[in-house]
């Protein structure tokens, strides 16, 4: 599904390098997590990937499904099936949730060559995904993300990844901010979409995330590199020593 | 005192190429005005109030060329069932009006008021916008008052069932229009006026209207899309006890507009809004000035002006609300935004407020920027290509203008002129 190499980028504006080659690679319908200290790059992948401004890839490639990950426009990549859920979803005054989500929908089968989503049909298929996220009709009437609280708007995340269906869906420190409650609410979401032609790749501080989100294979970055990967008990061990014990194993 | 030579010089050229009409018992009215705009002088390039807008094709003896559009688009409001009223190049066509006649309403042409031995048009002719005067001169509108070829007096009595709309149309170059419109709304009375279309080469329109105890009135004006006219506009309302006033300005290209709005809230419990939204390209020059007087006790004024700007664009703003002694519990809110879509575009905003009651809740802002980023990608991430998430932007930033209409239709209408416009310029 998704395969990165030697993944090389620095900030546009001055010369920081931040992914020293990094190797990855998810297949289809398996959960793939990447854990790291603060200052890793692990935000930095999830945007570089999904193409967000002010990053230059000196080196490597990044492909989904084979197609050139690296030459599209942000929305490209979105219609070829990948999806970012934001650490910090903006908030768009104005913008109604409702007319964002159909917009997007549309915009994405426009750009795979398939009918728009009649009114009725789109409507049918947001609210019962809603319901299954307790995300109730007031939240879709109002401004896109604004005057959500930190859960709404994560909830609001997983309702786009679930009305757009894409095939590779970061998560990107989708736990920040969320009590025990909102984050099984969330990973209930994450755990519905799962099946065999889509992958996830949740990238997060901790190890609780992975309690209810049970990943395949847990990756551990530092500086710019994945240094470790291993199985869910990475993660395990992450929790109970710090990162310390892996990261002076690695050097 | 005297005025400059030069001042005077381009009033008197003006003045000569114009003829005071028979204007029967207007005539007084006009004379005085005349009297005033001969004291004021017509707006120069050095009058502060002109500093960010050049009055100079304004003023000018001839109006300046402009073409004659046909989009062979169907007109704003043209779904809508209303009473129309048709002026062109700012003479009143009664062949392609309807007929004047309407519950609730009283409808006259100008030159007709004079006929009655009693109409109560004769005594608002010219009488806010000779109020309108201080502190702050407005030539052009006295220069209308004087000269004006036509308009309609317009009293509302009850609640018609109907939209009044007025409606221009241009079909010389060179056309030089004056309109001047007086309303009455009365106790307890409501009712909405549109305005739409290109007027002339050049149009002078004033419009004084005078709300009663308890009455309403709801505009809604559409200026465009003939962007080589140039206007200059003056609304005059004075607002009554618990009454109310909505205005909102959809302006859609024009090399040089000036819509000047003067209220003056005089009954408690009033409550006047005003509002503009604008998009302009390249030459476009938009300038909304607004004068807001509070003069009693809990009333609330609202001003949301947000213009989008590109390819050199120019937007004006000038705000004021001035609060006076004794105007206590006044509400007053003001926000003024321009979105600039290129770095060539600018905006030139001066917002004032003037208290002299100590118990008021005043809040004004301006601001200027750019379309987001951050909210740009996140729409771009979601599967939107960029020119259709910029205009998702750019409509969600005069929101709040359009909000300002309140029939839900209408605001329809405007918000799919407005989508229009933007899908005309990539």
């Amino acid at each position: 599904m998704l395969e990165i190499k030697n993944l090389h980028v620095k900030l546009e504006e001055e010369d920081k390098r931040i992914l020293k080659g990094v190797d990855l690679s998810v297949e289809a319908g398996s959960v793939h997590a990447i854990m790291g200290p603060n200052g890793s790059g692990k935000s930095t992948l999830s945007y570089v990937l999904s193409g967000r401004d002010g990053y230059e890839v000196s080196e490597g490639s990044a492909t989904l499904e084979g197609a050139d990950l690296l030459g599209m426009e942000p929305e490209e990549r979105a219609a070829a099936g990948l999806f970012l859920a934001f650490q910090y979803p903006v908030e768009i005054p104005g913008v109604g949730n409702m007319t964002f989500l159909r917009t997007a929908v549309n915009a994405q089968r426009k750009a795979r060559g398939q009918d728009e989503l009649s009114a009725s049909d789109f409507l049918k298929q947001v609210r019962e995904r809603a319901k299954e996220l307790k995300i109730d009709a007031e939240m879709l009437k109002r401004s896109v993300n604004v005057g959500f609280s930190g859960g709404e708007k994560k909830r609001n995340e997983i309702l786009q990844m679930a009305v757009l269906e894409p095939k590779m869906c970061i998560l990107d420190e989708t736990d920040s901010g969320l009590d025990v409650d909102a984050m099984k609410l969330v990973a209930d979401g994450v755990n519905a979409l799962r099946d065999a032609g889509r992958a996830f790749l949740v990238i997060t501080h901790y190890q609780r995330l992975l309690d209810h989100i049970k990943p395949d294979v847990v990756h551990i970055m530092a500086d710019g590199r994945i240094v470790k990967s291993g199985g869910p008990e990475l993660a395990l061990e992450v929790e109970h020593n710090g990162y310390g014990d892996i990261l002076a194993e690695v050097e | 005192m005297a005025l400059p030579q030069a001042k005077q010089t381009a009033t008197e050229a003006r003045i000569d190429a114009l003829q005071l009409p028979e204007g029967g018992c207007t005539q007084a009215a006009r004379e005085a005005a005349l009297a005033r705009l001969r004291q004021m002088g017509l707006p120069g390039r050095r009058d502060e109030y002109w500093k960010y807008t050049r009055p100079d094709t304004l003023v000018q003896p001839d109006a300046p060329e402009a073409a004659i559009l046909d989009t062979g688009e169907a007109p704003v409001f043209d779904a809508f069932d209303r009473l129309r009223i048709v002026f062109v190049d700012g003479v009143f066509d009664a062949e392609a009006s309807d007929d004047l006649q309407m519950e609730g309403v009283e409808i006259d042409r100008i030159h007709d008021i004079c006929t009655r031995d009693i109409h109560w048009a004769k005594d608002l002719y010219g009488t806010l916008e000779a109020r309108g005067q201080t502190p702050v001169p407005r030539p052009l509108a006295a220069l209308n008052t004087a000269f004006a070829r036509d308009g309609v007096a317009i009293r509302v009595t009850g609640r018609p069932s109907r939209p009044i709309n007025l409606i221009y149309t241009h079909s010389d170059t060179a056309s030089d229009a004056i309109l001047h419109h007086v309303v009455r709304v009365e106790s307890g009375a409501e009712a909405t006026i549109l305005e739409n279309g290109p007027a002339a080469s050049r149009f002078n329109k004033c419009m004084e209207i005078d709300i009663a105890d308890t009455g309403s009135l709801h505009h809604v004006r559409a200026q465009g899309r003939d962007h080589e006219r140039r206007a200059a506009t003056h609304m005059f309302t004075r607002l009554g006890r618990e009454s109310a006033y909505k205005s909102f300005t959809l302006t859609v290209n024009g090399v040089l507009t000036r819509n000047e709005q003067v209220v003056e809230l005089t009954g408690d419990d009033a409550v006047a809004h005003v509002a503009g939204a604008c998009v302009g390209d390249g030459d476009f020059h938009h300038d909304d000035t607004v004068f807001i007087t509070h003069d009693a006790v809990n009333c609330e004024s609202r001003q949301v002006f947000k213009k989008v700007l590109r390819n050199g664009a120019t937007g004006v703003f000038q705000g004021k609300i001035l609060v006076k002694e004794g105007a206590q519990k006044t509400d007053g809110y003001q926000i003024s935004q321009s979105l600039l879509l290129d770095d060539d575009s600018q905006f030139l905003a001066k917002p004032e407020l003037e208290i002299y009651a100590d118990d008021v809740a005043c809040s004004h802002g301006s601001t200027s920027g750019a379309i987001d980023e951050t909210a740009l990608f996140y729409l771009r991430a979601r599967g939107i290509p960029e020119k259709e998430a910029t205009d998702l932007l750019t409509l969600a930033f005069l929101a709040e203008a359009v909000e300002e209409v309140e029939d839900r239709d209408i605001a329809a209408d405007i918000v799919a002129r407005l989508e229009a416009w933007l899908s005309r310029h990539s």
